[in-house]
C-alpha cells in the first residue's frame, strides 16, 4: 500500500468502528463491541508505526475539495510529517490501552456500546485534528473532540444522584470550549484574509519569504490561537471546566482530559510555530499565563480530597508547564513533556479508575487508605506514576521536566523559581495522594472493605504497559550531557520534517549547569517524598475535615474561590439579565403586543364571518354585482381614459 | 367577408337576443326561491352563451366554436342531472325546495 492509502485507512478505521458500534452496537454482545473498538484503534496504531518507520519527508495527501471560493479553496488535505505522526502514535497508542481498560471498567454499564462509539469517534476527531494539513481540517477535528468530550463528560446524565451535576459539568466544559473556539475562528478568518489559504506549509512559506510583512497580523492571529489553546488546554482564565470534567467515566478522564485532547492546544501552537516566532508579545503572554496556571493549579491540588480532582488540577498544572516551554520557544521540549505526561497521567488516571472500581465508585480519599495490600498491581503502577510525575530521578517525568526547568534557568532565574515552586507542590500533592490512598489504615468501613478487590486483566494490563512507558519514556529525549550520541533524539526527530521547527534552533543546555539543575530537582523530589512518608505513614496524618483547616488550606480546598468568582462576575449577571428579560420584556412588551395583535385579528374575523350568511341568493347577488362592477370599471376606463 | 352576408345586418339582433336571454336567466337566479326554477334559469343563461357562440361562429365562418357548443350542451345536461338529484335529496331531507331553507352553511 502506498503512504496515501495507509494514512487514509489509519484515519478512517476509528470512524468505521464508531459507525458499526453506533448502528449495530445495541444488538451485539458486549465483548464484541469492546473488542471491535479496541482493535480499530490498535490497527490504526500499527499503521501509524508503519508510517513512522517509513517517514522521510513531509507528504501531503489530497482527499477532496470541500468548497471553492473566488480567492481561496477549502480542502480536506492530510499531512504526514514528524509532528503529526508523533501525535498520532500517542493518540492511538494510549487510546488503544485505554480502550482495553474501558472493556473492564465499563463492563457493568448499560451504555456500553454508546461509550465505545463516542470513544472511537473521539479518536477519529483527534486524528483529524493532528493529521490535517490545514487549519480547516484542524478546526473540524477541534470541534469534533469538543463534542465527544461533551458527550462523554455527561455520559451518565440520567444517573439518579449525580445526573444533573454531570450534565452541568458537560455544559460548562462545552461553553468554556466555545469561548476558546471563537478565538480559533477569528484566527482562521484573519489568516484567510491575509494569506488566502489555510495550509500550514503554504502560510509558513509566505512568512519565511518575507517575515517583516506579517509581524502585525501575526500578533493578532497568535493571540486568537492562544485563546483557543487556553480553552482546549485548560489554562487561566478558561481552566475551571477541566476539574469539573472529571464527572465523566475515568477512562474518559484519562484519554481525553489528561493524555490527548487537552494537549491539542499545545499541538496547535507547535504547529503554528512560524506565526508565534513572529510575535514575541504573544509568547510573553503565554509564558506568564503558563506560569500562573502551573502555580495556581498546583496550589489548589494540594488540598483536594477527591482522587480525580487532585489529578485534574495536576493536569492543569502540567499543561501550564508545557505552555511555559512554548512561551520560551522550546517547542520540542513542550512536546516531550506532552509525551511523558500522556504516559504517566494516563497511568495515574487509569490507576485511580482501578481504585474507584475497587472501592465501588467511592472517590473520596478520606475514605480510602491501606489499599496497597488489597490491590497490589494498582498500587505498584500508581506508585510508578507518582514517582514519574514528581520527578523522581531517571523516570520519564524527571527528564521532561528537567528540560523545561533548564530552559527556564537559561531565560531567567525568576521563571525558574516559580517553576520550582510548582514542581515542589506537584511532588507534595502527589505523594499526599499516594500515601493517603495506599498506606495507613482503611477508613471506609468494614462493609466497603470486604468488597475491595483487584481489577481484572483487561484493566491491569494497560496499567502495566503504561508503567513501563512511564519509567522508560525519558529515553526518547535524553539530555545530551550524559548521553552524547543518543541525546535529544525526539527533538531531532520532530525537527527533521516539521515545517518551521527545522528553522528554529532549540538550544540545549549541555554543561555542568544542567547536572546541577538535575541534582536540585532530584533533591527536591526525594526530600518531599521523605517528608510525605514521615507525615502520612509514620505520623499517620489523614486529610483534614473542612472545619479543622487553616486559612491557606481552606483557600486551596475551595479552589481559590475562582468558580465563585466566575459565578459572580459572569454567570449571575447573565442570569439576572435573562430573568429580567423574561419577567419584564417578555411579559410586558412581547405578551401585550402579541396579545393585542391576536385579539384584533380575532375580532375582525368575528365580524367578517357574519358575511357568510348561508343564503345562496345573496352570494349570487354579490357575485353578479362584482362582475358588473368589474365590467363597468373597464368600460368607463376605456371610454374616458383612452 | 363573404360569410358576413349570410347573417348580415341582423348580427346585432342575435346579440341582443342572447343578452336578453342571459339577463332574464341572471335575474331569475337572483330573485326566485324555487330551486327548480333556479336550475331552469341557469339553463337559460347557458343557452344564451350558446346562441352567442353559434352566432359569432357563423359570422366569422369558423366552425370551431360550434364544437364548443356541443360540449356546453353535454355539460349542461350532466349538470342538470346532478342538480336535480341534489334537489331530490334536499327535498327528501327537508320537505322543501325553497332555497332560503338551505342556509345552514353560515359563519
Amino acid at each position: 500500500m502506498g503512504k496515501d492509502l495507509l494514512l487514509l485507512t489509519l484515519i478512517s478505521l476509528p470512524l468505521i468502528g464508531a459507525a458499526i458500534n453506533g448502528v449495530f452496537g445495541k444488538r451485539m454482545p458486549k465483548f464484541f463491541v469492546g473488542t471491535l473498538a479496541t482493535l480499530m484503534v490498535f490497527t490504526s496504531f500499527l499503521l501509524g508505526l508503519t508510517l513512522f518507520r517509513g517517514l522521510d519527508k513531509t507528504t501531503i495527501v489530497h482527499l477532496f475539495q470541500v468548497a471553492k471560493f473566488d480567492d481561496f479553496t477549502l480542502d480536506a488535505n492530510f499531512q504526514l510529517d514528524s509532528l503529526s505522526i508523533w501525535m498520532t502514535l500517542i493518540i492511538t497508542g494510549i487510546g488503544s490501552l485505554i480502550h482495553l481498560f474501558s472493556m473492564g471498567y465499563m463492563s457493568h454499564d448499560e451504555g456500553y456500546h454508546k461509550f465505545f462509539t463516542y470513544l472511537n469517534l473521539f479518536i477519529f476527531s483527534m486524528l483529524l485534528l493532528v493529521l490535517g494539513s490545514n487549519y480547516f481540517v484542524l478546526f473540524f477535528g477541534w470541534e469534533g473532540v469538543g463534542i465527544c468530550s461533551y458527550l462523554l463528560i455527561g455520559f451518565h446524565y440520567n444517573d439518579a444522584e449525580k445526573g444533573i451535576a454531570n450534565s452541568l459539568a458537560a455544559r460548562k466544559a462545552f461553553i468554556m470550549n466555545r469561548i476558546g473556539d471563537v478565538g480559533l475562528l477569528f484566527a482562521l478568518f484573519m489568516m484567510l484574509n491575509k494569506f488566502h489559504t489555510l495550509e500550514f506549509v503554504e502560510i509558513g512559506k509566505m512568512i519565511t519569504a518575507s517575515p517583516e510583512l506579517y509581524t502585525g497580523i501575526a500578533c493578532a492571529i497568535t493571540l486568537c490561537l492562544f485563546l483557543a489553546a487556553t480553552g482546549k488546554s485548560a489554562q487561566i482564565p478558561l481552566f475551571t471546566w477541566l476539574p469539573d470534567a472529571m464527572a465523566g467515566p475515568t477512562p474518559v478522564s484519562a484519554l481525553i482530559h489528561a493524555a490527548t485532547m487537552v494537549t491539542a492546544g499545545i499541538y496547535l501552537i507547535v504547529r503554528s510555530n512560524f506565526l508565534f516566532e513572529l510575535a514575541p508579545t504573544t509568547k510573553d503572554i503565554i509564558l506568564v499565563i503558563g506560569i500562573a496556571t502551573t502555580v495556581v493549579a498546583a496550589f489548589i491540588a494540594m488540598r483536594q480530597n477527591d482522587i480525580k480532582k487532585v489529578l485534574a488540577y495536576s493536569t492543569v498544572s502540567q499543561l501550564g508547564l508545557m505552555f511555559v516551554a512554548l512561551g520560551m520557544g522550546a517547542y520540542t521540549v513542550a512536546l516531550f513533556h506532552v509525551t511523558t505526561h500522556a504516559f504517566f497521567k494516563a497511568l495515574l488516571f487509569l490507576g485511580s479508575g482501578s481504585v474507584i472500581h475497587a472501592m465501588s465508585d467511592e472517590q473520596d480519599i478520606r475514605k480510602m487508605g491501606g489499599l496497597s495490600k488489597l490491590t497490589p498491581i494498582t498500587h505498584i503502577t500508581f506508585l510508578i506514576g507518582t514517582l514519574a510525575i514528581a520527578g523522581f530521578p531517571f523516570l520519564s517525568g524527571f527528564f521532561s521536566k528537567d528540560e523545561i526547568l533548564a530552559h527556564a534557568w537559561m531565560s531567567s532565574p525568576v521563571i525558574y523559581g516559580f517553576l520550582m515552586i510548582a514542581v515542589t507542590m506537584t511532588a507534595i500533592y502527589m505523594f499526599r495522594l499516594y500515601f493517603l490512598v495506599f498506606h495507613g489504615s482503611f477508613r471506609g468501613g468494614e462493609k466497603l472493605k470486604s468488597h475491595v478487590h483487584e481489577s481484572g486483566l483487561s484493566m491491569t494490563i494497560p496499567l502495566m504497559v503504561l508503567a513501563v512507558l512511564s519509567v522508560f519514556g525519558g529515553i526518547l529525549n535524553l539530555p545530551g550531557i550524559v548521553f552524547h550520541n543518543a541525546g535529544h533524539w525526539m527533538s531531532h526527530f520532530l525537527e527533521s520534517t516539521t515545517y518551521g521547527l527545522n528553522q528554529i534552533e532549540t538550544e540545549h543546555m549541555d554543561g555542568n549547569q544542567s547536572i546541577i539543575l538535575m541534582c536540585i530537582a532530584s533533591v527536591v523530589a526525594l526530600s518531599v517524598m521523605t517528608w510525605a512518608y514521615i507525615t502520612y505513614v509514620k505520623k499517620q496524618a489523614v486529610a483534614k475535615e473542612d472545619a479543622d483547616m487553616n486559612a491557606w488550606e481552606k483557600l486551596s480546598s475551595n479552589k481559590l474561590y475562582i468558580d465563585e468568582l466566575y459565578q459572580t462576575i459572569f454567570v449571575q449577571p447573565i442570569l439576572w439579565l435573562s430573568t429580567t428579560l423574561a419577567s419584564q420584556f417578555e411579559q410586558r412588551v412581547l405578551n401585550n403586543g402579541i396579545f393585542r395583535l391576536t385579539s384584533a385579528i380575532e375580532a375582525s374575523g368575528n365580524y367578517t364571518r357574519k358575511w357568510q350568511s348561508g343564503f345562496l341568493s345573496s352570494y349570487l347577488f354579490w357575485m353578479v354585482m362584482g362582475i358588473i362592477g368589474f365590467i363597468s370599471y373597464y368600460i368607463i376606463k376605456s371610454t374616458f381614459w383612452n | 367577408m363573404e360569410q358576413l352576408n349570410n347573417i348580415g345586418a341582423s348580427l346585432d339582433f342575435y346579440i341582443f337576443v342572447s343578452i336578453a336571454l342571459f339577463s332574464i336567466g341572471a335575474i331569475g337566479v337572483l330573485t326566485r326561491k324555487n330551486m327548480i326554477v333556479l336550475l331552469m334559469c341557469i339553463e337559460l343563461m347557458l343557452n344564451a352563451v350558446n346562441l352567442l357562440l353559434v352566432t359569432f361562429s357563423t359570422f366569422f365562418g369558423n366552425g370551431e366554436a360550434q364544437i364548443f357548443v356541443f360540449f356546453i350542451i353535454v355539460v349542461a345536461a350532466a349538470e342538470a342531472t346532478i342538480g336535480l338529484s341534489i334537489l331530490i335529496m334536499a327535498y327528501r331531507n327537508s320537505k322543501s325546495i325553497d332555497i332560503e331553507m338551505f342556509n345552514k352553511l353560515n359563519g
